[in-house]
């Protein structure tokens, strides 16, 4: 067992990573040494595993930041026939802003299997899917090379990559139980709550795949360890990716509580000075460069502003770009990603983005523009069967007010010099992939 | 033409019900036809227009079940109940009359789905509601082909009406909803300009022209005994 | 115990008949959608409820049932959001009459 890992240090998802690349089984083994065989449930005791998972404090790193225990106990506690759960690994990262689980999965797959598998055993599950998106080609590689090394270990559970339809909804929870049961990647209604009727009719785990990295580490060094870093309401480590005006944009595991400085440190700085920071992702929260200086990255402290730290998402925005041509041409994005199926999301999301539009053009009347948009989101919000318009509206939200200075230019005056240039908040080339299904392709 | 009609109450009343199914029928289908989501006005509500519907396509089977009964009553023609279920079973203008139980079938199929709509679910309700498309042109042209009385100017008038008012529905539903594929509406369209071509070309030639009786396969004994057909 | 209005969105087609038959609960969106509050319903408008549930030809009207502790939907279970406790399917008893 590694010295490095067991310490309160970081990294601890990526260790090893940087000195020997992406670790293959027997790297992964010697970083982290042999997973454990935690004591399974009795009656009345939820089993070692999820002990240590509620102790340690674990939440879901997919954006919802769901308590995981919780998650395990419920499907651990599902009706159904023993053995009969399947564990779900959601790698498929949607959010263009996002890298951290194609990394996770290419650097150290073998953490995020060891935690698939752990989990299995201790709800009882025989299955595990582990998803990635059917664009991130090395990804699907690597998952696939990973899995096959692993009937070395002789895990007693089946398990399977597929390979999903890249599109920002498809990684939604519901929309990818509703691709693995064969239909289109788009959410459905709910109820029935996947943790009682999930993949083909039966309860469900599905977690991100940083989730189930932390879950492996948690068993090997327990909750105290895990708790040793982060801070005590929010603890732990994470994957963030940085983009922006930094010489080292990409995927860096911090420690919850970190400075937003100091994560700028660690890519080496500013290239230019910042005009407001994203967090969270497009589904995310604007703040102010002023304020984003005193935030910590934990959701207690982002929370005061309406943030949280969501899926690691960390977007600078530099003073050079244009804040109200890149909110438009996101909002625009967002809006064009809705799944089809809810009315209030597909024609109010569109109003949304062509009252931007509008207003950026040079429409006038600021203040119109910003009750409307108020209006808007308060008809809107809550009524889709995902939280995709609750999300966008919270983008635009927070747009309008930290760069409520910029768009009451553009009002008045319309486009500004900035508005050409190139754009800096990341968007995919293609839009919704809606109908292609690449078959589940079995590792053994 | 002349035609040997029995006078027996039942041939009236087999006759006069099947024109009001037929009238029924026709305002049923053209109520569902129309897009109550567009069309709807503050007199007419929504729910008042498809509670309508649902009541209209009901009181359609209560005058189709007398329609049925009282024609295998009539001891004029060789009708059987089963010939009125089962498609091209009678011996009385076999083809014609078959249409009857066709859009019979189809009618029950629809009307049994809705009722149980729960149990369906909506996709298999709404897949065997389109069937309902096929029943009324099907009892249309039951009501031309089979009836002995096609010549009646009332019967004319009202099989004009039951056409125009399904005609009108359909044309308003294919030119003013907004949700329909250009392809859709092609189809639609070209269907119904089909559907009324093949009227326009097939009823003079048919039930209007000479000898219809024979043609349509009425049992020769109750063929009128003139020699010769005059038109 | 109480019975609450729920659309399920994905099979709502803004047919409107549930607005006309239950104006006192339901109102229609500027698309033509249905806005329902998640409160509890009256004991009076309970019937009207169920006929405007019947009404939906596309059956996303729904009355369902809570008992009057606090609801993991109102505060987000797993999957939907920022959430705490999840219940499993015994314990709160949500019934969808549809």
């Amino acid at each position: 067992m590694s010295a490095t890992v067991s310490q309160a240090t970081l990294p601890r998802l990526l260790a090893g990573v940087a000195e020997l690349g992406a670790l293959d089984l027997d790297a992964h083994l010697e970083v982290h040494g042999h997973a454990p065989e935690p004591a399974p449930a009795r009656r009345g005791h939820a089993g070692e595993l999820i002990d240590a998972v509620e102790r340690a404090g674990l939440r879901g790193r997919g954006g919802a930041g769901f308590p995981t225990a919780l998650k395990l106990h419920a499907v651990a506690g599902a009706r159904g026939r023993a053995r009969d759960r399947v564990v779900v690994v959601n790698a498929v990262e949607g959010e263009p802003a996002s890298r951290k689980d194609r990394t996770l999965v290419a650097s150290a797959p073998h953490l995020v299997l060891d935690g698939a598998v752990l989990s299995a055993k201790a709800v009882a599950a025989d299955e595990i899917l582990l998803c990635v998106s059917e664009s991130a080609v090395s990804t699907v590689d690597a998952a696939l090379r990973a899995g096959a090394e692993r009937p070395a270990l002789r895990e007693r559970v089946q398990m399977r990559v597929v390979a999903v339809p890249h599109g920002y909804v498809g990684g939604q929870e519901s929309a990818l139980v509703h691709f693995l049961n064969g239909g289109p990647a788009r959410p459905t209604f709910t109820p029935p709550m996947i943790f009682e009727r999930g993949v083909r009719g039966r309860p469900t785990l599905l977690s991100n795949a940083e989730t189930f990295a932390h879950i492996a580490l948690i068993a090997r060094h327990g909750a105290e360890w895990f708790r040793a870093l982060g801070t005590p309401e929010h603890p732990g480590s994470a994957l963030v990716t940085l983009t922006g005006p930094v010489p080292a944009p990409g995927v860096y595991e911090i420690e919850h509580g970190a400075s937003l400085a100091s994560l700028i440190d660690a890519a080496g700085g500013l290239d230019e000075p910042v005009r407001a920071v994203l967090v969270g992702g497009y589904a995310g929260t604007w703040m102010d460069a002023a304020h984003s200086a005193a935030v910590t990255l934990d959701d207690v402290s982002l929370g005061a502003h309406g943030a949280s730290t969501g899926a690691g998402v960390v977007v600078l925005l530099g003073q050079r770009a244009c804040p109200v041509a890149e909110t438009v041409r996101v909002t625009e994005w967002l809006a064009a990603e809705n799944a089809g199926q809810c009315g209030p999301c597909e024609h109010g999301l569109a109003a949304v983005a062509r009252g931007l539009r509008a207003w950026a053009a040079g429409g006038g009347a600021s203040r119109e523009a910003a009750e409307e948009q108020r209006r808007l989101a308060a008809v809107i919000r809550g009524r889709g069967a995902c939280r995709h318009p609750d999300g966008t509206l919270r983008f635009v939200a927070s747009a309008i007010g930290v760069f409520a200075e910029e768009f009451a230019d553009h009002g008045a005056e319309g486009p500004c010099d900035a508005c050409d240039l190139q754009p800096a908040l990341p968007l995919p080339r293609t839009g919704t992939a809606r109908t292609r299904r690449a078959p589940a392709r079995a590792v053994r | 033409m002349t035609v040997l009609a029995s006078t027996t109450t039942y041939w009236y009343l087999t006759r006069s019900t099947g024109a009001v199914a037929l009238l029924l029928l026709s305002a049923t289908v053209a109520l569902g036809v129309v897009d109550l989501r567009r069309t709807a006005s503050a007199n007419w509500p929504r729910f008042v227009v498809d509670e309508l519907h649902r009541n209209l396509a009901l009181l359609t089977l209560v005058f189709l079940v007398l329609h049925i009964l009282t024609s295998v009553l009539d001891s004029f023609a060789p009708i059987s109940l089963t010939a009125s279920v089962i498609p091209f079973a009678s011996s009385y203008r076999p083809f014609w009359l078959g249409l009857g139980a066709v859009s019979f079938d189809l009618l029950l199929a629809v009307i049994i789905t809705s009722l149980a709509r729960k149990r369906v679910g909506y996709r298999g309700w709404r897949a065997v509601h389109w069937l309902s498309y096929g029943a009324w042109p099907v009892a249309l042209l039951h009501g031309f082909g089979t009836g002995s009385d096609v010549n009646s100017g009332w019967l004319q008038l009202l099989s004009a009406i039951c056409v125009l008012v399904v005609l009108a529905a359909v044309i308003v539903r294919i030119g003013a909803s907004r949700d329909i594929s250009p392809r859709a509406r092609g189809v639609a369209a070209g269907g119904t300009a089909a559907f009324t071509l093949f009227l326009l070309i097939w009823l003079p030639a048919g039930p209007l022209g000479s000898e219809w009786a024979r043609r349509s396969g009425t049992p020769s004994k109750l063929l009128p005994k003139t020699r010769h057909a005059h038109r | 115990m109480s019975l609450h209005l729920r659309v399920d969105p994905i099979a709502c087609e803004a047919h409107g008949m549930c607005a006309e038959l239950l104006p006192e609960a339901v109102v229609l969106d500027e698309w033509g959608y249905p806005v329902v509050d998640g409160r509890p319903l009256p004991e009076a408008l309970v019937e009207h409820a169920e006929r405007a549930v019947r009404a939906c030809p596309t059956f996303a009207l729904l009355l369902q049932r809570r008992l009057n502790r606090e609801h993991p939907r109102d505060r987000g279970a797993p999957g939907t959001g920022r959430g705490s406790a999840p219940r499993s399917s015994s314990a709160g008893s949500r019934s969808a009459s549809r």
